[in-house]
């Protein structure tokens, strides 16, 4: 039996999850726990990536992924399934000729002439038409389509929040460019998609200064593109071993030292000063980190988006870590 | 991508047979010290506190006496602020607040590319031409948003200041950092891909009908730019063959500074230094990147692993650390106090299992690359948003 939610998601209509965030916030992870999440809740999923870093083979500790659909994941029972591809735009292209243009000998001439290399790497904008295009691809099937799986929702794993407008703007990146023509009429169709309801962009951040900055700068730039602002997924997050009077307690140097003591002869562990000194220091760094990150908690408060927040992990990320962010991403309504 | 990068990632190259017993420290301030240091690169990948370090150890030269340039690519607000770079105008500024010693002095820049790129533009042709140029449509788009422009900017500012170093005297060390690449790679290859671009037959393909008569045409291009029409449509070709036309006496420039470039980066005076996080794909990148900088013989002068948690106080294990909190978790608590040690226990458990695994990550990067010197640079409780916070970090690195 296939583990059918019982609450509906926060994004029951999106068919379409593009995940950004500044390097080093854990967007490929955030991607992939996504696309558990929504796997367990009985669907079939599409979880892509554009970079070219193979982060998702990595995450997921299988061979490097080729320009082809394989499954990387799936529940117990019938539960739902998960789909990787790792999208390079050479592939793209030519896939893109093969099926509108049937050229055969072109396609060799266009590859001899260095024009394919041309496209993909130099032609500002035509590479992301053709990134965006494949995942408008599989956004696009539905159950009629023949030869091709039909995926209930797609994850794409997207360039930073520095350049994600860019990257999803394919419009306005060739408008100086492509005014008519066919790749122009590509992108048109694909921004449709991006601009809809059916589409969501999630930002992934940590409580520091500079990516919460970013993901308010990259939150203006998408809506002023009228793309649509997903949540924003606060990744990383510390424990909350110490409550609030605690850590006050701990930022002003006011923690029971002499009580902390006995408690450590209580449970028979070392009670030395050194001891005790350590634990102190740590609660006090602890609590500075906090209060930092309550502000930028409250920053995020403001940006008027849905917040899910994931913990920090202590022995980082593995499988089981993201079965684990995924239950999170379920139960707080992401999936 | 070039030919070296796809290589570079199909074989790793290391010891071999190695134990990551001993790491050598990166001694910063010899470093910097060196006269012979004329030119330090940071990179890696993105969101490992590259400007950060960069900023730092530009300071920290400065304040030791050298005369310093530090290029910035995309700094924090706040920072850009402290450091009064946040107008970007491409030119270096000098930094306020920087306590000089002897003939030290630090200026500071922020990359604009497409100033970066007309700039190039304007010096090298006629000003109608230069005119000309900066008025395509796709040159436009070409500076302000291929994917490969801003590093091959960052290339050639850095060439620019090294040349006006040599000039005028002005600095004896530039401190480089570098785009939040999709991979630290594209620094290196950029230059070599956008001059093979430049060179390739695609160029000539464009150039042909621009310059001469039509019939000159082969059978195979006018299959390819009947295709091209199609794909792209008529007049992007149109302005393409337009930009090519208008760029041709530029390209032997342009590529000839990219080599020059590349000279400048393998030469003695140059120090690439490596940045990290303790993590496993930023430490996977750095280890791509020390193994190209050798392959490409360019002079590493080690790594920097930043944000690195402190090791805790004391010789408490996490393991009972652990134990003692659920002891603590279970018993009565008239004075309120074992909630409070227990939540500490968990902390001193929790740094502790955090650190044992940076440290394996570590090792692991150690064992592959012993001979590379590394500073860890401990994660800070606070943001670093001016020169106190900056001067810190160097000192942390250099202790």
């Amino acid at each position: 039996m296939a583990a059918q939610s019982a609450n509906p998601s926060d994004w029951d209509d999106v068919r379409l999850h593009v995940v950004t965030g500044k390097g080093g916030t854990g967007k490929t992870t955030v991607a992939a726990s996504l696309a558990l999440a929504l796997a367990a809740t009985g669907k079939t999923v599409l979880l892509c990536e554009v970079e070219g870093r193979q982060g998702i083979a990595q995450l997921f500790d299988v061979p490097p992924l080729p320009y082809q659909e394989r499954r990387i994941a799936s529940g117990p029972q019938d539960g739902g399934d998960v789909y990787a591809l790792a999208i390079d735009p050479e592939s793209a292209l030519l896939e893109y000729l093969a099926m509108y243009y049937r050229l055969g000998r072109a396609g060799k001439a266009l590859d001899r002439f260095g024009v394919i290399d041309f496209a993909t790497t130099v032609a500002p904008g035509v590479r992301d038409v053709l990134l965006t295009g494949k995942v408008y691809e599989a956004v696009n099937r539905n159950r009629r389509s023949k030869h091709a799986r039909h995926y209930d929702a797609v994850v794409l794993d997207a360039p930073p929040t520095g350049r994600i407008s860019q990257f999803l703007n394919v419009n306005n990146e060739l408008a100086g460019l492509a005014k008519v023509g066919p790749i122009r009429t590509q992108a048109d169709t694909v921004t449709t998609l991006l601009r809809s309801p059916r589409t969501a962009v999630h930002l992934v951040t940590v409580l520091e200064d500079m990516p919460v900055q970013e993901t308010a700068d990259g939150i203006d730039e998408l809506r002023a593109a009228q793309l649509p602002v997903g949540g924003v997924i606060v990744n990383l997050v510390r424990s909350n071993a110490l409550d609030d009077q605690a850590r006050d307690r701990a930022l002003s140097g006011d923690l029971p030292r002499e009580l902390i003591e006995a408690d450590l002869v209580a449970a028979g562990v070392d009670s030395s000063r050194q001891v005790v000194d350590g634990l102190l220091s740590e609660g006090r760094e602890h609590a500075e980190r906090r209060a930092l990150e309550d502000e930028q908690r409250k920053r995020i408060g403001k940006l008027d988006a849905p917040v899910y927040e994931l913990p920090r992990l202590p022995d980082g990320i593995d499988l089981g870590g993201l079965y684990e962010l995924a239950a999170e991403l379920c139960e707080q309504g992401m999936a | 991508m070039s030919s070296t990068a796809r290589s570079g990632r199909s074989a790793r190259v290391g010891p071999l047979a190695a134990k990551p017993d001993r790491t050598p420290v990166l001694a910063v301030d010899a470093l910097l010290d060196d006269p012979g240091t004329h030119i330090i690169v940071c990179c890696g990948s993105g969101g490992v506190g590259k400007t950060t370090t960069s900023a730092a150890l530009a300071l920290r030269a400065a304040e030791r006496g050298r005369k310093v340039v530090v290029l910035t690519i995309d700094p924090a607000r706040r920072l850009a602020q402290a450091m009064g770079i946040e107008a970007l105008d491409n030119v270096p500024r000098p930094v306020p607040g920087v306590h000089e010693r002897g003939t030290g002095s630090l200026d500071a820049m922020m990359l604009d590319m497409k100033r970066t790129f007309d700039e190039v533009v304007e010096s090298q042709a006629t000003p109608e031409k230069a005119a000309q140029i900066l008025a395509n449509p796709f040159y436009q788009a070409l500076s302000s948003s291929f994917a490969g422009t801003q590093e091959y900017m960052a290339m050639e500012k850095l060439g620019q200041l090294h040349r006006d170093a040599l000039r005028t005297g002005r600095w004896d060390l530039i401190v480089v950092d570098t785009p939040p690449s999709r991979s630290a790679l594209d620094f290196l290859d950029a230059p070599e891909r956008l001059s093979s671009f430049l060179d390739g037959r695609f160029i000539r393909l464009m150039l042909a009908p621009a310059k001469g008569p039509a019939r000159l045409m082969t059978a195979g291009f006018g299959v390819v730019t009947n295709a091209l029409t199609k794909i792209l449509g008529a007049h992007v070709l149109r302005d393409m063959q337009t930009f090519v036309a208008a760029f041709d006496t530029l390209f032997g420039g342009f590529r000839a500074r990219a080599q020059k470039t590349f000279e400048l980066l393998q030469a003695p005076g140059t120090a690439f230094l490596v940045v990290a996080a303790p993590e496993p794909d930023a430490l996977r990148e750095a280890a791509y990147f020390v193994e190209r900088l050798n392959a490409d013989r360019m002079p590493l002068a080690g790594l920097v692993v930043n944000r690195a948690s402190r090791v805790p106080v004391g010789s408490m294990s996490g393991d009972q650390a652990m134990a003692a909190a659920e002891r603590l978790a279970g018993r009565t608590d008239p004075d309120g106090s074992s909630t409070i040690t227990a939540g500490l226990l968990r902390l001193h458990a929790e740094r502790t299992r955090i650190v044992a695994r940076e440290s394996r990550l570590r090792q692991r990067f150690a064992a592959a690359h012993p001979a590379v010197p590394t500073a860890v640079m401990p994660a800070l409780s606070t943001d670093v948003h001016d020169l106190d916070g900056l001067r810190l970090v160097g000192e942390l690195l250099a202790s």
